[in-house]
């Protein structure tokens, strides 16, 4: 009797995995099915397309879409907002997780509610300074408002990282003879390299998704990140919606960071659930 | 507020309690010279901006000054004009996007906690298949908003297929109460999982022998829930749900996407502010962000004193469980 209803819980459980995995994954799977059908096809409904056609990504680099280019834009936008943020951050995060001094938590608080402040409310009076001083349509003007949310992501993973590193490794490099600077140098930032690349990936991923600002700071198609280009992709006529390359891009803007975090999964959770599970 | 390292600490049932550096005059030189790079550019980007925004809303727009009959090149000053026509002749349009934002958060964060925490309870009790579990729950959460906003266009589309399998002819991304839906179902899609993996990290540290004592004294699987599993994963959930709500409060990208700007049934305040800022109407698009500023903040401090919710993670509930996720 028992083994009958263990065998049901078991059941049970592995019913609702399925349902989880499905519920996350089957939007994502009609995306890419979409993108592999002909545009003929387009409104299908069945499960894998028949036949499999690329006519969709080859449609989205076409030249007149400027679809690389936005890739390109964000690479650079996302990639610098990561390592300035990043390398702020570190020394931050060191002086909140190993240092006693005061103030620390209030300042530890001030930085992680600048993270939860709406963007937009940045965004607003930074257009008008920015069209007054002729920044419009340059990476700058994307990088300083992306900072506001990108500093303090970095500054919260990596104070949890350098929490968990133990004290000792820090004293017996002092007693050792290293400065500070030193044991934070030589043995801190090699030890905590799996958290700062962790941070560097969530950083990332939210400077590389930000919408708002690019779609604000912009309206020069060359400047345009992809999230905001994609948006604005146009069809053959103004009143066709191109869903075949919209979802052709998406899946290309989007295959990168599933790759990433499936490479980076253990990682990227235990940095995600820093906050809520110290 | 500086809190000495190893005050009363209750004792830890998960792992021994942490040591911290201690506190000398050298180390406080060198804190201020490390953090302060980071104010120093917070301050840029995030104070100054605030103020400007302040002091912007306090101005006309460009144009034709009603009291001379001139075009005038500078912003009037119209002192709380623009806060005045917000509560009087702009008001239907605000307080539409103050319900929609407002219904939005409410609405969304419900949803996702109770798929969140349902999810996280599955995942906890599946040992085999955790890792495919792990990767197909962050998924969603890696799809940009503003791709994901395109993607449930389609599904929503009028021959798309969440028509195909409800066997209906919703016109899902026209104006009405259907757009609120589509709105409402897309974000939940991808930010539940984000809350599942929160609580779980939260289920993760709880010690079983805790349920093995509950399961002894006959406690059945509801009970457990409600008595146990909840009042300890509480800290981990309420810094979630507040993260998702001042996520919420500040939605743009998807109704932007999925519906489109100026839509009454699903514009936001951050929408509003947009919108104005880009029609070149500073003064009442900071207006409407110093509102939404506002707004976000006093729900923020609703949530730190009313519920507690402790984000630095310093108060005792925090530190009692500082274990690593051990998925």
């Amino acid at each position: 009797m028992t083994t009958l209803t263990a065998k049901w819980r078991g059941g049970l459980v592995y019913a609702g995995v399925v349902a989880v995995v499905a519920y996350c994954l089957a939007p994502f799977y009609w995306m890419l099915v979409s993108s592999l059908r002909r545009t003929g096809d387009i409104f299908d409904t069945s499960l894998v397309p028949s036949p499999l056609s690329f006519e969709n990504y080859r449609a989205v680099f076409d030249p007149a879409q400027g679809f690389g280019r936005a890739l390109f834009n964000s690479l650079v936008v996302a990639g610098i907002t990561t390592v300035l943020a990043l390398v702020l951050a570190t020394f931050t995060a060191y002086a909140m997780a190993r240092l006693e001094f005061r103030g620390k938590r209030l300042i530890l608080t001030l930085i992680i509610a600048t993270s939860m402040f709406p963007v937009v409310s940045i965004v607003v009076p930074l257009l008008k300074l920015f069209t007054d001083i002729g920044w419009i349509n340059t990476y700058r003007s994307m990088i300083v408002p992306s900072m506001s949310f990108a500093l303090p992501l970095a500054v919260w993973n990596l104070t949890t990282f350098f929490r968990q590193m133990p004290d000792e490794l820090e004293h017996a490099a002092m007693v050792d003879g290293c400065t500070r600077g030193q044991a934070f140098r030589k043995v801190i930032v090699p030890l905590a390299a799996p958290g700062i690349f962790t941070t560097a990936i969530i950083t990332f991923i939210a400077a590389w998704n930000e919408f708002l600002i690019a779609l604000s700071m912009t309206n020069r198609p060359g400047m345009q990140t992809a999230t905001v280009a994609i948006s604005k992709f146009t069809g053959a006529t103004t009143y066709e919606t191109p869903f075949g390359s919209q979802m052709a891009a998406g899946v290309l803007v989007t295959v990168p960071l599933v790759v990433m975090v499936l490479l980076f999964q253990r990682r990227i959770v235990a940095g995600l659930t820093a906050g809520a599970a110290k | 507020m500086t809190e000495a390292p190893a005050q009363s600490e209750a004792p830890t049932p998960a792992g021994p309690p942490v040591r911290r550096g201690r506190a000398s005059a050298g180390a406080g030189r060198l804190a201020a010279l490390l953090v302060s790079p980071t104010l120093l550019v917070l301050t840029v980007v995030v104070l100054y901006p605030t103020l400007m925004a302040l002091k912007e809303s306090l101005y006309g727009a460009k144009g034709l000054d009603p009291a001379t009959g001139f075009i005038s090149d500078t912003e009037p000053f119209v002192g709380l004009g623009n806060y005045a026509e917000i509560f009087g002749d702009a008001g239907a349009r605000f307080w539409n996007a103050f319900w929609n934002t407002t219904f939005f958060t409410v609405v969304t964060v419900g949803l996702e906690t109770v798929i969140g925490v349902a999810m996280a309870l599955i995942m906890h009790k599946a040992f085999k298949g955790r890792g495919l579990v792990r990767a197909g729950i962050l998924v969603p959460w890696a799809v940009p908003t503003a791709i994901s906003g395109l993607l449930w266009r389609w599904i929503f589309n009028s021959d798309g297929v969440a028509n195909a399998l409800l066997g209906q002819q919703i016109l899902w991304t026209t104006e009405g109460v259907h757009a609120k839906v589509a709105v409402i179902v897309a974000e939940v899609w991808k930010t539940a999982p984000f809350i599942g993996l929160l609580v779980l990290a939260g289920l993760q540290v709880i010690p079983t022998e805790v349920y093995e004592a509950a399961r002894m004294d006959g406690a059945r699987a509801a009970r457990r829930f409600w008595h146990i599993t909840l009042p300890l994963v509480k800290p981990a959930l309420l810094v979630a749900v507040l993260f998702r709500c001042m996520d919420a409060l500040r939605m743009f990208d998807l109704p932007y996407i999925l519906v489109g700007a100026q839509k009454h049934s699903v514009e936001t305040l951050s929408m509003l502010a947009q919108n104005e800022a880009s029609n070149v109407r500073f003064g009442p698009a900071s207006a409407y962000a110093v509102i939404l500023f506002l707004y976000v903040f006093l729900i923020a401090l609703a949530f730190v004193r009313l519920l507690g919710a402790d984000l630095v993670g310093g108060g005792r509930a925090g530190r009692r469980r500082r274990t690593e996720v051990t998925a």
